[in-house]
């Protein structure tokens, strides 16, 4: 399908651009002036192909809108979401406005004035009236849209502890992510890289006894109508958490800990239900399935059917394997997510389990392992002297 | 003042050229000659150029049909970087970071920028050269030798600069983290470093020459407006570029000496490095301080050029000069003060949000105010349509399209789900990428006969400029649906996520016509090189232009003109003007050069 479009779409333009050159070889007549400065003619040809271009910015205005609007993502999943999705749709109406217009004005004035020997063009320098009109409905325009923006930008950002979050701490490294639960007492443990031995491979001071009770997840589970408090720490460059269906994203910083916080509002399994999603995941499946012939055809592995789930990405570059930086969401009811968290073991019982199977730590870590660990092509990179070190002061991030 | 200052240029003139021989390389080499040095800078320019652009297909290809075989990788990339023809992640990152490094700085500002305040300034203030000609050679030649520095990281066993054109640390600090970040990143920031040198005596030497060397009657308010685009670029240069040094030292620093200004609490490889206390928030304020004007340090000078071709071809003066020069001034000002918006998400505190997005907003409305003015320009014209006023009007369109989504980007809010995604690249494509190359070519199509005595042909510019209008709405503009819809930029391949699956054909429509745009680019080049050598001979003023260059002998002399420097008694944009009896004011001409003195009975307008 997608060859079939490419070979139609160049030959199309290459019909065009040999007719182009056509017109231009036809316009000239042999005692055509060859000064290659534009004559009348030119400015005609011109004119009429700016105005047609106008006429093109709007078809394939239309055509996005038609064919691409649909990717559009669908209702958000967390709780300001629709404050989010109202002012991106004030937003686009407005700058969809203005951009009709000014193309309109900008490619309609330049076919309509195109030049003739006859014609004489106004001297017309200045008009201090227009000048003001035009500076100050951007500003009027504009005061409005920061107003909205920045009460939508304070309610979101700033975080309500009122309401009692549940802490959650997501922590990113080259190329993964895991999830690590407060537990009862809502309070992380104290966490740094400089902790990071054999299992507690997240850094969590095992002094703290608030980290005790952490659950560290790789599967990031959120309870409906809750709100979560996000706390990211990174353990080696700069990463980005981004939400796509929640309108959530921070960037996540070695050395310091961000925050971002919001609502999930939809269940996975309403979402997957939605009008949208349905649709969505079809579309999905078809191109799979056309993907599929090919493989099979190639005698090659086919691809799994797709089912949606929410994800969390990473947005920001992070070495080689960026594109593939993901963790799975699911959002269930309360009652399911508690069950869940309780078959989940604490970090306290983790350690004290490894201490008991010292010598094989891999039983615990399973393929938790971090690739960055594996890359370093020792299982013993996990064993290596990177408690803190003696005498040196290590600086401990809550 | 301009007066007592060219004085002594003028002597030093006559002194020179009658006894002065020139050898081949003085005269095409190690030339003080503006002239030529702006041809150095804009076929230096056009050669990174091709390069940039050949890698932005490169990597298109690879989007468009992931972690497929191509022969062409195989070629160029070779074995290392495409076994069996299919592009490695990290070569993907690798041509992702040069082209975006090759085309905001070594096309857009040192060929775009460069060529013309150099060809231009001198020309439209009526100076013999610039006011330092070796400063201005050491600047080109230092430019060039960052250009080699740059290529030659290509060339790296470890493979050139991989953390994009931002550089953020730790990834640009760790060639554990990447292996791009070795001699590659070393490379990138001695050639960015010697770059910044180059910029820096080139914008000093503008800012001087503008204030200095005017000719008699040339005062600031009836200078061209590309020129005071080139004078507010050279600031802004002189303003940030400063700060990207500072930014790429203390990274040397940090990667070659273990300090930790970036750098704190790393568990890398297994290994906890010592770095403690630095913070990568640092380093983006320091980049970006740069990094947006830079934006503008890219566009202003488009700007200009436009405001002259349009003006020109319109056979109508500017409309609102004074507007005009004040939204120069007033972007060059709130440019400086936006930085923090490439960072609402980068956990910097929400209040400093806030800030910069009220700042942000703000510079809509003297871009608005330009886009207006050209759009005015134009009504009630007698409009030319050379290449180089199709390439303005193209512009003002991108201009226009690109600029209206920033108010997106700029909102705090609403850059929370489009941080980062094909929608920024969109976004930034077409108000500086494809604005400022529209503004590099409507220049040289423009300014070709006086760079190089002939004209270029204008059906392959006819052709040139219509293939690009639509190839690049084409590349751009679909883009900013798969950004709208949750699509990371910088991914190597989508596939990993079966959600983004039906955008795949939407990258397969970008990609080709992000090829039949680059082809096309191929026949500008021809008409380029060809015209040089086979153009039809140009006469002194092509266009009918009323600023000062077109008054210079078509032959190149060194000091532009022979004998005494004429003198300013307009401004700039006299076109079409009538006297009171309703015809022109020199009869049977519709233009006015600023040469010429006020005619009887004549009022200059107050602008």
């Amino acid at each position: 399908m997608t060859v079939f479009l490419v070979i139609i779409v160049l030959a199309l333009l290459a019909v065009t651009g040999w007719q182009i050159s056509k017109i231009f070889q036809l316009s000239q007549r042999p005692d055509a002036d060859t000064s290659q400065v534009a004559n009348d003619k030119d400015n005609r040809l011109n004119g009429i192909l700016m105005l047609g271009f106008v006429i093109f910015l709007y078809v394939i205005t239309i055509y996005c809108f038609w064919e691409y609007g649909r990717f559009y993502l669908p209702e958000a999943a967390a709780e300001h979401g629709s404050e989010y999705d109202n002012l991106m749709f004030i937003s686009i109406g407005l700058i969809m406005v203005v951009q009709i217009i000014t193309q309109f004005l900008l490619h309609f004035f330049a076919y309509k004035y195109k030049g003739k020997k006859t014609q004489r063009a106004l001297f017309y320098a200045d008009n201090d009236k227009l000048e003001f009109i035009w500076t100050i409905i951007p500003v009027i325009v504009l005061a409005g849209l920061i107003i909205y923006g920045l009460f939508t930008w304070s309610d979101i950002m700033n975080i309500n502890e009122d309401e009692d979050p549940m802490v959650i701490e997501l922590y990113a490294y080259q190329f993964d992510w895991r999830a690590r639960y407060s537990g009862e007492d809502n309070t992380l443990g104290k966490a740094n890289v400089r902790f990071i031995e054999g299992v507690n491979q997240l850094g969590v001071d095992e002094s703290d006894s608030y980290g005790k009770d952490d659950k560290i997840v790789t599967e990031l589970h959120l309870p409906v109508g809750k709100p979560v408090l996000f706390k990211f720490r990174s353990q080696d460059v700069l990463h980005s958490a981004y939400f796509p269906f929640h309108r959530a994203q921070m960037n996540v910083v070695p050395g310091m800990i961000t925050q971002f916080g919001f609502t999930p509002t939809i269940t996975t399994e309403e979402m997957r239900q939605s009008e949208y999603m349905v649709d969505k995941v079809k579309s999905v499946n078809e191109e799979r399935n056309e993907r599929n012939k090919e493989l099979v055809a190639q005698g090659e592995p086919t691809l799994d059917s797709y089912e949606f789930d929410y994800f969390l990405l990473c947005n920001k570059i992070c070495g080689q394997a960026h594109y593939n930086m993901q963790m799975k969401i699911i959002v269930e009811s309360e009652e399911d997510f508690n069950a869940w968290l309780e078959e989940q073991p604490t970090f306290g019982s983790t350690m004290e389990d490894s201490s008991e199977n010292v010598d094989r730590p891999e039983d615990t870590a399973g393929d938790d392992t971090p690739e960055s660990m594996q890359e370093d092509g020792s299982e013993e990179g996990q064993e290596m002297e990177n408690a803190p070190q003696e005498g040196e002061e290590v600086a401990v991030v809550d | 003042m301009s007066a007592i200052a060219n004085a002594p240029a003028h002597d030093h003139h006559d002194d020179h050229v009658h006894h002065h021989k020139e050898t081949f390389i003085t005269k095409y080499i190690f030339s003080q000659d503006h002239k030529m040095i702006a041809k150095q800078y804009l076929i230096t320019g056009l050669i990174m150029g091709v390069i940039g652009i050949a890698m932005s297909i490169l990597f298109r290809i690879q989007l468009a049909w992931p972690e497929q075989s191509f022969w062409v990788f195989e070629v160029l990339l070779g074995d290392k970087w495409a076994p069996d023809g299919v592009m490695t992640p990290s070569m993907y990152l690798a041509l992702v970071t040069i082209h975006g490094t090759i085309m905001v700085f070594f096309v857009l500002t040192a060929g775009l920028s460069g060529t013309f305040s150099n060809l231009l300034i001198p020309l439209q203030i009526g100076a013999r050269d610039m006011a330092s000609g070796f400063l201005n050679m050491v600047s080109y030649w230092l430019f060039f030798l960052s250009s080699v520095i740059m290529l030659s990281s290509l060339f790296v066993e470890s493979g050139p600069a991989m953390a994009g054109w931002t550089i953020y640390p730790p990834l640009s600090a760790l060639p554990q983290a990447i292996s791009g970040s070795g001699t590659g990143m070393t490379l990138w920031l001695v050639s960015m470093a010697i770059f910044i040198a180059s910029s820096l005596l080139g914008s000093l030497n503008y800012i001087v020459t503008v204030i200095n060397l005017r000719t008699e009657g040339m005062s600031m308010t009836r200078l061209p407006l590309t020129i005071w685009a080139f004078f507010v670029t050279a600031i802004i240069g002189v303003v940030s570029f400063p700060v990207l040094l500072s930014a790429a030292l203390l990274l040397i620093m940090d990667r070659s000496f273990g300090t930790s200004f970036f750098l704190s609490d790393i568990f890398i490889q297994g290994e906890v490095l010592s770095h403690q206390g630095g913070s990568p928030v640092l380093f983006e304020h320091l980049f970006w301080f740069l990094g947006h004007p830079e934006v503008y340090i890219v566009l202003l000078p488009a700007l200009g050029i436009t405001s002259e071709v349009i003006a020109t071809n319109s056979r109508k003066p500017i409309f609102g000069y004074r507007a005009m020069v004040a939204s120069i001034l007033a972007i060059a000002f709130l440019s400086t003060i936006v930085w923090g918006h490439h960072m609402f998400v980068s956990g910097m505190n929400p209040f400093l949000g806030s800030v910069f997005t009220f700042t942000t907003l703000l510079i809509a409305i003297p871009s608005a105010v330009k886009a207006f003015n050209y759009i005015t320009t134009l009504w009630k014209g007698n409009l030319q349509m050379n290449p180089g006023m199709l390439f303005s009007i193209g512009l003002v369109s991108t201009f226009i399209t690109g600029g209206l989504t920033g108010i997106i980007l700029g909102d705090s809010t609403l850059d929370i789900n489009v941080h980062d995604t094909y929608f920024v690249v969109a976004h930034f494509h077409l108000v500086m990428g494809i604005s400022a190359l529209y503004g590099l070519f409507a220049g040289v199509y423009h300014w070709f006969p006086k760079m190089f005595g002939r004209m270029m042909n204008k059906n392959l510019g006819y052709v040139h400029f219509w293939v690009t209008a639509v190839g690049a709405y084409g590349v751009f503009f679909p883009m900013h649906f798969i950004g709208i819809a949750g699509l990371p930029r910088r991914y190597y391949t989508n596939t990993e996520f079966p959600y983004f699956d039906d955008y795949a054909d939407v990258n397969v429509i970008i990609t080709v016509a992000a090829i039949i745009t680059a082809l096309v680019q191929l026949v500008f080049l021809y008409n380029f090189f060809s015209s040089i050598f086979f153009g039809k001979k140009a006469v002194q003023n092509p266009w009918k232009s009323n600023t000062m260059e077109w008054t210079t002998p078509v032959e190149h002399i060194h000091g532009n003109w022979p004998g005494k420097i004429p003198s300013v008694y307009r401004w700039a944009y006299d076109y079409s003007k009538t006297g009171d009896d309703g015809d022109y004011v020199i009869k049977g001409q519709d233009f006015v050069p600023q040469t010429v003195p006020l005619q009887e009975g004549e009022e200059e307008l107050n602008h």
